[in-house]
Order: C-alpha cells, then structure tokens, then sequence
C-alpha cells in the first residue's frame, strides 16, 4: 500500500516558487484541452486560437497591452495591501476616482495646455484614488470597521457618482444629448508608443516602472520588512515597533494612488473623455491578478499579461470557434485554481511512502 | 483490548521498536527504542529537539513513523489518529493547554470526548473522579477564571475519564508552584498503585529522581540510555542529555558599590484590557546596575502585562511610570525604549519575540533595525543582507542554535534552539537593561544553563536585568532578589539570603505582599 505524504520543507523551495506559475499554466493548458474536446472542438486548433493567435498580430499584442496595463498597476498596489493584511477590495472605485480627479483639468480649465498638464493629471488622479482608498483606512484605524465592507461599497458610490458627473454637470454641451465629457484635447491624452503599430500607450511603462519599484521596496528595504512582518505576524510587528494602524494607510494609500494612476492612463490614454463608465472591472479583476502573481510585483506583470489573453483570446475563440465567450471566464477560474495548488509545492514536497508497518501487521 | 500482553512471558504494556521519523534533514528520531510496563513512571529525558515531542506524538497518533513498529500489549499497532490512540487506552496531557477560556469545565471535557454524553452526567463523573484522584474541581466554573494548576486539573480528569491504561504527561510541573507539584505528585503516586502507567516529560532532574522508576533519555534523536533514575544523581542525568558535563551555573556574589537603578517602575497601574486579563495594581520596582532581579509567579497573574508595559508595547499614562537610566519613558514606544538602551525577550516564542515564517536573519532585524540602523540598513532604507547574515551567523555560533537549514525560517527551529536565538539576539547588542519573561520555558537543561549565565555575565558586566519566570528553581539560580507576582500586584524584592521555597511559595500562593518585607520573621515562626 502506498501513501502520498506531504512533508512541510524547512524553508520556501526557491525552485518551486519559480516554477509554480508555469506548472499551474500547463495544467490549465491540459485541462482546456479536454473541455474543448469535450464539447466536440479540436483541443490543439482551440488553444491555438484561444492562446497564440491574439499574439500573431502587432495590433492584438497592442490591445493586449492596453488592457493588461491597468490589471497590473492596481494589482501592483493591491500586493502591498495583501501582504500586509490589509483587504482593499475596492480597488474599482479608487481606479474611479482616480479618472475623474485626473479629468477635472481637461473638462474645468480646457484652456489649459503645455507639457504641465499630463504630469499634472497623472499626479491628481494619484491623489484622487489615494483620497477614496483613505476612507476606508480611516474607517478601520478608528472606527475598527471591516476593511473588505467599507471599500467595496465606495465602489457603488464611485460608480453611481461618475455616473451622475457623466450625465450631469461634466456632460459635453455639444455631444447631442449623450452622456460623457468632451474629448480629451492631443495634449491632454496619453502618447502611444508605437502609433504606426496600435494603440498601446504609455501607462503600460508606468505600470512595469511601478512593478519594479515596489517589488524593489517589498524585497530589500525596511518599509517592505514591515509591510510583510505585520502581515505575517502582527503581534511580532507590534513587538518591533511598528504601527498597524500606520501600516493601514501606507497600505491603502498606496493602492489607491496606484488604482488612481491607472483609472486617469485608462481616461487619457485608451478613452479619450470621462464617460459614464471607464472600467470593465479592471479593480475586480485585478484582485485575481494579485494573486496569480503570488503577490511578486514582477509575477504581477506576467500574470497581468496572462488574464489580459484569456480575455482577448475569450473574443477570438468566440469568432472563430463559435463557443461562448463565458470560456474566458472558465480559464481565468481554471488558472486561480491551479495557481494556488502548486503553491502547496513551495512550501511541501510530495513523498510515496510504502507502509512497512502495514506489512508488518498482516504478517503478524 | 485483550490479555495477551498479561499471560505472555514479557508483560510490556508499549513496546517501541526501531522507531524512526525524519524532518527534511533532520532525524528527529532515530531508531528509538522504548518499553513500558504496566504500573510505571516512566521518564522521557531529553534536551529541547532531541525528540521526545516526536516520539509522543507518533505514539499519540498526531505524527506517523517513517519505520519501526510500536507495540500495544505485545501486539504491533498503527495509530492513525488520536482518536485511535484514546481507544488503544493511550491518553496524553498537553504541555500547552486546550481549554476555551469562555467555557465551563464541564462542557470542555465535552468537547474532547468520543461518545456523546449529557453534559449533567459528564460533569457528575468529573466531579467524582477529581475526587477520588484528589484533583478537586468545579464542573460549572468557567475555565478563564481559573488558575493555572486548576487548568492543568481539568486537562487530567479530561484524560482519566477515557480510562487509559497509559497518560502522557508533557511537562505537566512547569507551570505549578511547589505546593501544586506536591499534590500532582500524589496523584500520579494514586494511579501507578492501581496499575496504570505514566509516561513522564520533563527536564526537571530532582523530579524525575523523585517519582519516576525508569527513564529512557534521548539525545539528537537516539536513545543514548534506560536508567534508573534513583542510581543517578542529577548531574550523571544531565550529562547523559547533552553528552557532556553540564556547567552548574556560577552567580559571583554582587561586589562593589550599589550601580545606580537603570530600571525604574514607580507606581504602574494598568487596566485589565480585556476580560481575561489582569489589571497591574501600584507596582513599584528598581533595578539597579550589576544585579538580576528575578519576579515570580504563577502564571497569569499579570506578568504578561507587566512586561508589555515595560516594554513599551503597551504605553503607560504618565510618562514617570517608567525610567530607563535616568529619564522618563512611559509615553514612549517600545522602539525609543531600545534605543534608551533596553532589550526585551517576551514569553511566546512564535509570534511574539519571531514571525514563525520569517527566517532567522529576517527575525535578527525585527528587533534590531532601529538600534543597529547603522550597520543593518543602507541609504533609503535599503536592508544590508551581508551584515544581517554576518551577524546572525555569529548570534547562531555564540548561543549553539542547531538548525537543519544555513537560514532557516524562525518556526523550522525546535522551541529551545529559538530561544537561544531570540536571547542571542538581544545579548549580542550588550544592552543597558534586559528585561526577559520566561527566559527558558520548555529549554533543555544544557541550554537553559546556557542562557542563565549568560543572564548573570551580563548584569555582572554592569547592565540590570529583570527576569520574569514561572520556575523557582531557575530564579533561585540567577536572582539577587526575588520579587512575587500575585492578581497583578508585586511584593517587595526578597534578597536571595533570605528567601525561601516556602515564603516564595506562600507569596506565589496569595499570602499579603506587605508581609514579604517581613519576611525574615514569617520564615522563623
């Protein structure tokens, strides 16, 4: 008789902590392929269309990018919180603000030019999501609130006020009656990388430049000695010095000016003017990203590339095999799964052990 | 179960044979070998990671062995599960309790058992059976307003109403005052007369030669002898632990001037921060430079209190209320306290002093990036591994800490090779003042050794050092004074000449604090 043991290593396996994502990948892989061949589609030509085809065309790597960079700047943000047990889910709402904060210069002063202006948006929408992601941190310190109610529900009041800014008082009085602002004027809008190529633009640099950053700050210095000691432990952290309640507001203020960043790229860069709806969820679908990336800034990256392709490769496989375009939701939930199954690998190791003492009792 | 084990020709009642475990690299038994016959105290001596914890567990059902084969009345057994073990007749006492403060004994005991049994009838049976064991306890009282030793009551008649032919007793003297381990000892004495067997740990020599018959003593894993504890003397039994003659520890009488108090408490009150917790009532102290001053206590009676109010972790309302040499810190944090020159070691080892999966170079920084901020962290706040390293190298090389990895994370460590660390760790800075709760809970003797002279180097090179602790024998070792902790108050310091097992123990007790100043005339009446 044989028993698989799981047996607890004495430290994180560096190996495994590299190679988890890329087990979990090919699982998923597998595990597609016997769902399209389930439902009567060839497995290989599927994954084909599903995972390699968006990539083919400088175009769709672009749209690639465009949807890839707000997952991983908020996702970014949102690893800080994570680690250090702070759960922000309302990373949608700050993404909100942060549009709407960043936009105030365009819509209010349309006058307003020069190469200030960018720079200057960038940092208001910072500080718009900072703002929004505040109360919640606020509400915790003092109050002892649940963090997870209280920045979810901000995300309805985000909504439903950009919403009423958007068919209210910032509607463009000559957009014929349709909700959203005016049109972001050339200086005012986010310049593409490659616009021969398509239409991916700068945020995807401030998202890798945020990335490096804070896996930089997480990894070697004191502040991301704290985040992960009062994370882990926070009695040990009180014992060191270190403040919970500051630790709340590093946390949440970092996310949302992260979340705000990337709501006023998304605004300047891939839309062009406030509307009455600037996210598909990118604050929702950045938590899956967190932690797919294992909460590594620079896991993160990839991780954001990743869901970004099953949503592009979701539309493609719609058109070109005729399934629904649920299946993308079907991987995104398949990959979360097997993600955090061969974590268990980091921090076990497998081991089929016969059972002598088994023998031993028949023998008897 | 059935009576072979008693016609047989070898009446063993649990026969370990060839018992192996491993941990990564690390064999935390290896081969061991055990016999136990019925009506015995039998001992299990062992340093801390020598595996005793592994051993019992394996036998309790918790761990399964890698090899070997254990032996229930002569017929080879595999426990599964606890469960299992409960009805082979096995049943085992915790050295950590698992008792829910917010309920009754009563319904406690419920929770542990197998069957299903009325609440009224299970309280009846307890009650009766503290009785005839002389464990006397109240089923209806909740256990949160318990004392430690009423706690330890509980968890044994939890064990005896499974009728076990075999109780596993891990530690079971560390948290008693010495009145209480007398009436433990009777009780243990009660149930050998009727044929049960005890299987006893402890690290307590002179009580393992008081009560125990045989002792099997493990050390890295492998049994290294079965002796009888009543040929031996204490120090044959603890050179046999740790595979050389154990260093008594040497406390020089204190010379010289009185050093100036680099600790002061004047009047500290606290408020019971939760429902469980003890208030601290006017609790004044000075500890001066050169000398260690010891506090006694039976557990939860306010010294994890006192000591996260000395260490900062809890602030204190006027800022007088505690002085680091010379000024006024009461307001102050516990980071500005260690860098007025203190160094603080609290009782939980995991959580507490360390983050359980950080590593050890990760654990040095925790309580040390602000007082070594120069040598640790660069511009910017950046962490400068290679003097971490270094130093956690040197901390691991002073204080013998064995570990199975070069840096391995603070919970990979047995309880005894992190207290050397966490200890190491603060000694290595040579601070002012050291204050230590519980300095070598669950350490083996040659470690604890260790550790207490260090304490005594230390306050002898001219730093105070308050030690809080649960055992006697140890404060008696180390102390110049010895003050008693009781319901949040403290009694006034006993100079060692004059204290006695007995004041300390009626202090420890409940006897007036007032009358520890007197307590030459108490001792002679």
């Amino acid at each position: 008789m044989i028993r698989v043991e799981l047996i607890r290593r004495p430290q994180q396996s560096a190996l495994f902590s590299a190679l988890s994502p890329f087990i979990a990948f090919a699982l998923t892989l597998i595990a597609g392929a016997i769902l399209f061949w389930l439902i009567g589609k060839p497995p290989l030509p599927a994954l084909y269309s599903y995972f390699i085809e968006p990539l083919t065309e400088i175009w769709s790597v672009h749209e690639l990018i465009i949807k890839a960079t707000p997952l991983i700047l908020i996702a970014v943000g949102l690893s800080v919180c994570y680690i250090s047990n702070n759960w922000n889910i309302g990373a949608e709402g700050q993404f909100i603000f942060g549009g709407i904060v960043g936009s105030l210069l365009p819509i209010l002063v349309p006058g307003f030019g020069g190469p200030l202006l960018l720079p200057l948006m960038m940092i208001m929408g910072m500080i718009g999501g900072a703002a929004y992601a505040a109360i919640p941190a606020f509400l915790k310190t003092r109050f002892n609130t649940n963090e997870i109610l209280t920045s979810l529900m901000l995300v309805y009041v985000a909504q439903l006020f950009l919403d009423w800014l958007a068919r209210g008082v910032f509607r463009d009085p000559n957009g014929s009656g349709f909700p959203g602002s005016i049109r972001f004027p050339a200086v005012a809008r986010l310049p593409e990388i490659a616009p021969s190529q398509g239409g991916a633009h700068l945020g995807i640099v401030f998202a890798i430049v945020a990335a490096l950053v804070v896996w930089f700050m997480l990894r070697s210095t004191l502040k991301g000695f704290e985040v992960r000691l009062i994370g882990t432990s926070p009695r040990a952290g009180r014992f060191a010095g270190f403040s919970a309640s500051k630790m709340a507001f590093f946390a949440f203020l970092t996310s949302g000016a992260l979340a705000g960043l990337a709501g006023i790229t998304e605004v300047s860069g891939a839309i062009g003017q406030l509307r009455e709806t600037i996210s598909p969820g990118y604050g929702f679908t950045a938590i899956i990203v967190a932690f797919l990336g294992r909460l590594n800034p620079i896991g993160i990256v990839a991780a954001g590339l990743v869901l970004a392709l099953t949503y592009l490769g979701g539309e493609a496989a719609q058109i070109s095999l005729g399934v629904s375009d649920k299946v993308a939701r079907v991987f995104q939930g398949m990959l979360l799964f097997f993600v955090l199954g061969c974590d268990t690998l980091i921090h076990y190791r497998i081991r089929l052990v016969r059972r002598a003492i088994a023998s031993a009792l028949e023998k008897s | 179960m059935n009576d072979v084990g008693a016609t047989s020709s070898s009446p063993t009642l649990l026969k370990v044979e060839g018992i192996s475990k491993t941990f990564g690299e690390l064999k935390a038994n290896d081969s061991v070998n055990l016999d136990i016959v019925p009506g015995e105290i039998h001992a299990l001596l062992g340093e801390n990671g020598a595996g005793k914890s592994t051993l019992v567990k394996m036998l309790f059902g918790s761990l399964q062995p890698d090899g070997g084969t254990i032996f229930w009345k002569d017929q080879p057994v595999v426990v599964t599960n606890p469960m299992q073990a409960r009805a082979l007749g096995i049943g085992m006492v915790f050295q950590h309790f698992s008792l829910f403060d917010a309920l009754t004994t009563a319904e406690n005991i419920a929770l542990s058992l197998d069957e299903k049994i009325a609440i009224s009838t299970i309280a009846e049976r307890a009650r009766a059976l503290g009785d005839a064991y002389g464990l006397p306890l109240d089923p209806n009282s909740v256990v949160g307003d318990l004392s430690v030793g009423e706690r330890q009551r509980i968890e044994i008649v939890r064990c005896l109403l499974q009728k076990p032919e075999l109780i596993i007793l891990d530690e079971p003297t560390s948290v008693l005052t010495p009145q209480e381990a007398e009436k433990l000892f009777e009780t243990l004495f009660q149930l050998k007369s009727e044929g049960k067997s005890i299987l006893y740990i402890s690290h307590r020599l002179e009580e393992v030669q008081r009560i125990c018959d045989r002792a099997t003593v493990l050390r890295h894993g492998k049994v290294v002898a079965h002796c009888k504890p009543s040929e031996e003397t204490p120090s044959s039994l603890a050179s046999m632990m740790v595979g050389a003659d154990v260093d008594a520890v040497e406390r020089a009488s204190k010379e010289g001037p009185e050093g100036d108090a680099l600790l002061e408490i004047r009047d500290l009150n606290r408020a019971a921060a939760s429902p469980f917790a003890v208030p601290l009532t006017a609790i004044s102290l000075a500890v001066k430079a050169g000398e260690v001053i010891g506090i006694a206590g039976v557990a939860g009676n306010g010294q994890g209190e006192l000591f996260e109010a000395i260490s900062g972790e809890v602030l204190q309302k006027a800022a007088g209320e505690v002085r680091l040499r010379g000024s006024d810190v009461g307001r102050l944090g516990i980071t500005q306290r260690r860098r007025s020159g203190a160094a603080f070691v609290p009782e939980e080892r995991l959580g507490h002093g360390a983050a359980p999966t950080m590593k050890l170079s990760e654990n040095l920084l925790l309580s040390r990036y602000r007082t070594d901020a120069k040598a640790f962290l660069g511009s910017l706040g950046v962490i400068r591994n290679g003097a971490i390293t270094k130093a956690t190298k040197r901390i691991v090389e002073e204080m013998d800490v064995r570990k199975s990895a070069e840096d391995p994370e603070a919970a990979a460590l047995s309880g005894g090779n992190l207290q050397k660390f966490i200890i190491g760790r603060e000694l290595d800075r040579k601070p002012a003042v050291l204050v230590v709760n519980q300095p070598t809970w669950g350490v083996d003797a040659g470690a604890a050794a260790k550790i207490r002279q260090a304490l005594i180097e230390l306050a002898r090179s001219g730093s105070a050092v308050l030690v809080i602790s649960q055992d006697l024998d140890e404060l008696f070792e180390v102390s110049d004074a010895i003050a008693v902790m009781h319901n949040g108050k403290l009694s006034v310091p006993l100079p060692i000449a004059e204290a006695t097992y007995e004041k300390i123990g009626l202090l420890m007790g409940g006897a007036e604090p007032g009358h520890a100043s007197h307590g030459v005339e108490l001792g002679a009446s």
